[in-house]
C-alpha cells in the first residue's frame, strides 16, 4: 500500500510539475481564437515550427511537399491539417498558422482580418483542380449538363421544387435525385456556387453536405439517381464507382481531365492556392526554406497529391511573386481577378494591391 | 411475520387433499421449465457479448493484420501509401493516455475518498454527487469544447495552445467522473465494520482508509480506471476539436519535451487514412491502425487484470 500511495503522490507532484511547465509556454501558444482556431494553431513562430491549416482540397499537396520537404530537412517539424478554406483564413489571420491552404482566393473580409491583426501574406497560385460533377455509373442519361442546368438542380430558389431529373432537361427520367456536395467551409463550395449560381455561397441547402470527399463519394456510388461533386484528385482516384459529367459553359460539353483542366476549356476548372505570411518568411527561417523547396518542386508534389500542375509560364512567374514577395492578392476579394481574364495574364501585371478593380472572372471559369 | 404464518397455513393444508397435490405438481412443473428457459436465456446474454467481441476481432485482424509490418510500426504519416504508418499516432497516444492516468488517478481516487469516507450527507455533497453523475453522461464531444476554451484557447488563464498537456487535460476531464464513480462503488463494498474496527482501535480516519479500506477497495477501483482510460485512449472528437494533428513531419518525443508540442493520436490518425482519396489508405492503411489500436488496448487491459490479480492475491 505504502508503495502504491507514494507514486500516486509522485505521480501527482509530476503532473503539477508539468503543469507549472505548461504555464511559462503559455506566451506561445495559440490564440487561436473562434471556432476553428482549435483545429490550428502553430506552438510558436520561433522554434522553426511549419504550421500549415486549410483546404482540404489543396492538403494533399502540402502533405507532400510537408513529407519532400522532411527528406531534405530531417529535422523539420512541419504539421498539415485540412479543415476547410475558411476555417484555415481564420487561424492564419489569428495569427497561429504560417501557411494557409485554400481552394479559393482570400475574400474580403479575410483580408480585413489579416490586416486588422497585422499579417501581410503572399498569394501563390500552386496547382489547377476541376471540380468534377459526378454521377452513379448507372445512369445513362445524364452525360452532359449545361451550367445552367447544374444551375437548375442547386441554385437556392430549386429547395423544395426542383426535385426530379425531369424538372432539369425534358427528356431525362421522371425520377427523384439525392445531391451530395461538400459543406459551407469549403472552398470547393464557394467557387462551384460563385460559377454555377452565379453568386458565392448561394445554394439549396437541401442537399447531403459533408466536408468528408469520402462521404460524397459513397453516396453518389450507392445511389443510381444522386448526384455529387468534388475535387478532381478524388474523382481520378474513383473512376470505377462513378462517372464524370461533362459540363457545358456555352462551347459544347467538355470532359474533366488534365488537358482540359490544364488549358481551362473545362468550365469549373480553377486554381489552387498557398498563402504564405511575410513575417513568418521574415521570422522563421524554416518557413522560407520550406515555400522554396515547395516551389522548386511544384510540378512532383502536385502530381503526388493528384493534381494538374499549372503551365510553365505560369509557374514560372508564380515564382517571380514569391522572390519579389509581392503581397496582396490577385483576386478582388470577390472570386474575380483584378487584372487580366487568365491566372497568367493577372500574374505578368503582377496585380498587388488588394482593393481597387473587378475585372470579371477569368475566362476559364465563366 | 405474516408471510411466514401463510407458509406454514399453504403448507399445512397441502397435502391433505388429492386435488391439490396434482396442481402442486403442474406448478412445479411449469416453474422448473421456466427457470431452465431462464438459465437458457441469460446464458445466450452472457454469450452474446464475446460473440460479438470474437466476430470484432477476427474481423478487424483479418482485414488489418496483413498490413502490419515494422515498416508500418515505425512510420510517420505520409501522402504515399507504401511510406505511411502510424508511429506519430501511436507514440501520441501513449502519451496521452499515461498522462491522462497520471493526472486523473489522484484527483478521482482523492474526490473518491472524500465523498466515500469523509464528507457527511448535507446539501453540498448530494449536489458533488449529481453533478459528477451527470457529467459522466455528457457527450465527449461537449469536453472537446470545454477543453478548446479552458486550455488550449484559454478562458481564464492565457491559453497554452494546441499541445499534447492540453489534449491529456482535456481528456482527464472526460474520464474524471467514470473514475470517481467506479472508485467510489469500490469503496461503498468494503464493510462498514472493517471502518468501525479500525476506528475502535483508536486508528485515525486517514490510517484506517491507507491500511484498510482502500487496499478492499483497490481491484474494483482499478477496473472502474482501466475502463475509463480505454475509453480515453478510443476517444476521437474532443481530440480533433483540441487540435490534433493528422499529418505531422515529427513524432512526439519521448521526453518531456513532448508535453509541449503538437501531437497525433491512434483514433485520429485511422479517420484521416479513411478520408484520403487514394483507395489504399482505406482499405489498408486504416485497418491495420485499427489492429494496433485494438492491441494496445488489450495491452492496457490485461496489465490491469495482472495488476488486479496480483493485489487480491497479496492480500
Amino acid at each position: 500500500m505504502r508503495v502504491l500511495l507514494g507514486a500516486l503522490t509522485l505521480a501527482f507532484a509530476l503532473v503539477l510539475a508539468g503543469c507549472g511547465g505548461g504555464g511559462q509556454q503559455q506566451e506561445q501558444g495559440g490564440n487561436g481564437g473562434g471556432g476553428g482556431g482549435g483545429e490550428t494553431g502553430g506552438g510558436g513562430a520561433a522554434s522553426g515550427e511549419i504550421a500549415i491549416e486549410g483546404s482540404s482540397t489543396v492538403l494533399p499537396i502540402s502533405q507532400a511537399a510537408a513529407e519532400g520537404f522532411q527528406g531534405e530537412n530531417p529535422d523539420a517539424r512541419v504539421t498539415v491539417g485540412g479543415s476547410g478554406t475558411g476555417d484555415g483564413f481564420e487561424a492564419f489571420c489569428g495569427g497561429t498558422t504560417q501557411i494557409s491552404d485554400a481552394s479559393r482566393p482570400i475574400e474580403s473580409d479575410e483580408i480585413q482580418a489579416c490586416e486588422e491583426a497585422g499579417i501581410e501574406f503572399v498569394e501563390l497560385p500552386v496547382a489547377l483542380d476541376g471540380i468534377s460533377v459526378v454521377v452513379n455509373p448507372e445512369n445513362d442519361y445524364a452525360t452532359d449538363l449545361t451550367l445552367e442546368e447544374l444551375s437548375t438542380m442547386w441554385s437556392p430558389d430549386s429547395e423544395g421544387s426542383i426535385t426530379q431529373w425531369d424538372q432539369v432537361r425534358s427528356g431525362f427520367p421522371a425520377e427523384p435525385f439525392t445531391l451530395y456536395g461538400p459543406g459551407t467551409e469549403s472552398g470547393t463550395f464557394d467557387f462551384f456556387t460563385e460559377v454555377v449560381n452565379g453568386e458565392e455561397g448561394a445554394s439549396r441547402a437541401d442537399y447531403n453536405a459533408s466536408e468528408d470527399d469520402n462521404v460524397i463519394l459513397e453516396g453518389v456510388a450507392g445511389d443510381p439517381s444522386a448526384l455529387g461533386y468534388f475535387g478532381y484528385a478524388y474523382f481520378q482516384s474513383a473512376q470505377d464507382a462513378v462517372r464524370a459529367v461533362a459540363i457545358d459553359g456555352g462551347e459544347g460539353p467538355v470532359e474533366p481531365t488534365p488537358e482540359t483542366i490544364a488549358d481551362g476549356s473545362y468550365p469549373l476548372s480553377r486554381p489552387l492556392f498557398i498563402y504564405v505570411s511575410t513575417q513568418a518568411l521574415d521570422e522563421n527561417p524554416a518557413v522560407a526554406q520550406f515555400v522554396e523547396n515547395y516551389l522548386a518542386n511544384l510540378d512532383q508534389y502536385v502530381e503526388q497529391g493528384g493534381y494538374i500542375a499549372l503551365p510553365s509560364e505560369t509557374s514560372q512567374l508564380v515564382q517571380q511573386r514569391y522572390e519579389s514577395r509581392t503581397t496582396g492578392s490577385l483576386y478582388n476579394g470577390e472570386g474575380d481577378l483584378q487584372s487580366g481574364s487568365t491566372l497568367q495574364e493577372a500574374l505578368q501585371s503582377g496585380g498587388g494591391s488588394t482593393g481597387g478593380g473587378s475585372t470579371m472572372m477569368s475566362e476559364e471559369t465563366t | 411475520m405474516s408471510e411466514s404464518q401463510t407458509e406454514v397455513a399453504t403448507r399445512g393444508s397441502g397435502p391433505g387433499e388429492p386435488e391439490d397435490k396434482t396442481a402442486f405438481k403442474n406448478t412445479s412443473n411449469n416453474r422448473n421449465l421456466t427457470d431452465k428457459l431462464f438459465t437458457v436465456l441469460v446464458t445466450a446474454a452472457a454469450f452474446f457479448g464475446i460473440v460479438v467481441l470474437a466476430v470484432l476481432l477476427v474481423d478487424v485482424f483479418r482485414d488489418g493484420l496483413p498490413f502490419v509490418d515494422g515498416q508500418f510500426l515505425t512510420s510517420l504519416s505520409s501522402i504515399t501509401p507504401e511510406n505511411a504508418g502510424v508511429y506519430g499516432a501511436l507514440v501520441g497516444s501513449i502519451l496521452l493516455i499515461v498522462l491522462t492516468a497520471l493526472i486523473t488517478v489522484p484527483i478521482g481516487v482523492g474526490a473518491a475518498i472524500y465523498l466515500e469516507e469523509y464528507a457527511g450527507d448535507n446539501f453540498f455533497t448530494r449536489a458533488v454527487e449529481v453533478t459528477i453523475s451527470n457529467l459522466a453522461a455528457v457527450p465527449s464531444i461537449i469536453y472537446g469544447i470545454l477543453g478548446l476554451g479552458l486550455f488550449v484557447n484559454g478562458l481564464i488563464v492565457p491559453g497554452m495552445g494546441p499541445i499534447l498537456l492540453a489534449g491529456a487535460l482535456t481528456l482527464s476531464l472526460l474520464v474524471l467522473p467514470v473514475i470517481i464513480i467506479a472508485t467510489r462503488e469500490a469503496l461503498r463494498a468494503v464493510p462498514g465494520s472493517v471502518r468501525e474496527g479500525g476506528i475502535a482501535l483508536g486508528a485515525t480516519r486517514w490510517e484506517v482508509t491507507r491500511d484498510h479500506v482502500l487496499p478492499s477497495a483497490l481491484p474494483g477501483a482499478l477496473t472502474g480506471m482501466i475502463l475509463a482510460l480505454s475509453r480515453a485512449l478510443g476517444e476521437t472528437a474532443p481530440l480533433i476539436v483540441v487540435g490534433a494533428v493528422t499529418f505531422a513531419t515529427f513524432a512526439p518525443p519521448i521526453s518531456p519535451e513532448a508535453l509541449f508540442g503538437r501531437y497525433g493520436a491512434l483514433p485520429i490518425q485511422i479517420y484521416d487514412y479513411i478520408q484520403r482519396f487514394r483507395p489504399e489508405f482505406k482499405d489498408e492503411l486504416a485497418p491495420a491502425g485499427i489492429v494496433v489500436m485494438m492491441v494496445v488496448l488489450l495491452l492496457v487491459n490485461s496489465v490491469a487484470i495482472v495488476l488486479r490479480n496480483r493485489w487480491q492475491a497479496r492480500r
